[in-house]
């Protein structure tokens, strides 16, 4: 066992961890960070997406060593200050972009990432950048709606279809 | 996963150092060694992370040239632009959080036969750094999950030789992502070079055929007729005829880009 001290979700967080143990792992059952979630545990499915150094990545496929110092930002740091749903959580309300909900945070997390380098992304790019995030419910069609909306842009293309 | 040690060294002569242990292994960015481990298919003593070795960093521009840190993720090549096919290609491995974790070195090490990586490297005609020598793509890939590296040899860097014109065209096999085959077409000075990867048993290879052909008349029309099936992989995602056939019909693409 060695210790870890990382800062997730602006706080600094610390504990003993196993050379084996997931950054997944470490923010659930350590720091009891549900919110991440662990669905196909094969890096396919993008449910355990979370922002390591600002970078989306894989929870579930990175070692919480590895995450040793690093600034890990997951979804229960995602809402605004006072507690409300920020404007990427609230348009997936809004268009219903979830339906059972275990892929939300990932959804949500890749969608923080991909509107910090791509601000106005076309339905296309949004396609393309979800390619690793898998939903079984919605087939996509409200998570893209809801994007889309987040960033400000028209919906009703889509929404027509 | 079978527990291990694990260390994060700053510097090449560190993570050398760390490797020398009995069954220590390089880890790059785990976007093929964690899912293994999970799966208990390899039992390594010691993870060495390579992630932490600033000089292993980066893509710069050396003229001729372009060298690439082989700690270098996906989404900085993609990012690069100085070699525009080697870009695409890495743009399009995996998904958005993959490259933002999977690394050059890592894909070049492993040598999956359905990876990207190895395509560009042997199409550019690449020279694969390590901590102790340097090796052309033509000697490196040496089949399936094979290559040169010696145990505990780590890749440095990669130097891609600037093409005249390039292409890589991927037909991918959606659920995993990877090529059910992919060709890297590069037009150099000394000729044109065609790697197939995704195909064959052997892994990623040359196509002699079509590169002769291409050399003497770089056009689409120039691309021979689909290579023989023999030594093809073939599963339930497609035949080995299929594959051949897609060998040919992906390097017309490819040149056809290219013009």
């Amino acid at each position: 066992m060695s210790q870890v001290t990382m800062t997730v979700n602006g706080k600094t967080a610390s504990g003993d961890v196993e050379g084996r143990t997931l950054l997944s792992h470490f923010l659930r059952e350590t720091l009891n960070l549900t919110g991440t979630h662990v669905g196909c545990d094969t890096s396919q499915c993008g449910a355990c997406v979370v922002h390591v150094n600002g970078e989306a990545v894989k929870a579930c496929t990175m070692l919480a060593a590895e995450a040793d110092g690093a600034s890990v930002d997951t979804i229960e740091g995602q809402a605004n200050a006072d507690g409300s749903l920020n404007v990427i959580q609230q348009a997936f309300q809004d268009h219903h972009g979830l339906q059972c909900g275990f892929c939300t945070p990932g959804m949500v997390m890749s969608t923080a990432a991909l509107l910090k380098d791509n601000p106005k992304p076309s339905e296309a790019e949004i396609r393309d950048y979800l390619e690793g995030n898998i939903c079984r419910c919605t087939g996509y069609h409200n998570i893209v709606k809801a994007i889309l909306a987040a960033s400000g842009q028209d919906v009703s293309a889509v929404a027509a279809e | 996963m079978y527990d291990f040690d694990f260390e994060k060294p700053s510097s090449i002569a560190d993570a050398v150092a760390a490797l020398a242990t009995e069954d220590a292994q390089a880890l790059g960015g785990g976007q093929t060694l964690i899912p293994t481990l999970k799966q208990r298919l390899a039992s390594p003593s010691k993870l060495v992370s390579l992630t932490g070795i600033a000089e292993m960093q980066g893509v710069c521009d050396d003229g001729d040239a372009i060298s690439v840190g082989g700690a270098t993720v996906h989404a900085d090549v993609a990012a690069s632009g100085l070699i525009p096919a080697l870009s695409d290609l890495a743009g399009n491995i995996g998904d958005p959080a993959v490259r933002n974790r999977g690394t050059i070195g890592g894909s070049l090490a492993n040598n999956d036969p359905s990876a990207c990586y190895p395509s560009a490297a042997l199409g550019l005609g690449a020279t694969i750094t390590t901590n102790a020598r340097s090796i052309a793509a033509d000697d490196y890939f040496q089949g399936m999950f094979e290559t040169a590296l010696d145990e505990g040899e780590i890749i440095t860097s990669v130097s891609f030789p600037k093409p005249q014109a390039a292409n890589y065209q991927k037909f991918e096999q959606p659920a995993s992502r990877f090529a059910l085959v992919g060709v890297f077409v590069a037009k150099t000075a000394a000729g044109v070079r065609v790697a197939v990867t995704g195909a064959a048993e052997e892994g990623v290879h040359r196509w002699g055929a079509a590169e002769a052909a291409l050399t003497a008349n770089f056009s689409a029309d120039a691309v021979p007729a689909a290579p023989s099936a023999d030594g093809m992989i073939s599963d339930l995602h497609g035949s080995s005829e299929y594959r051949a056939h897609l060998v040919a019909v992906l390097t017309r693409r490819a040149v056809a880009a290219c013009a």
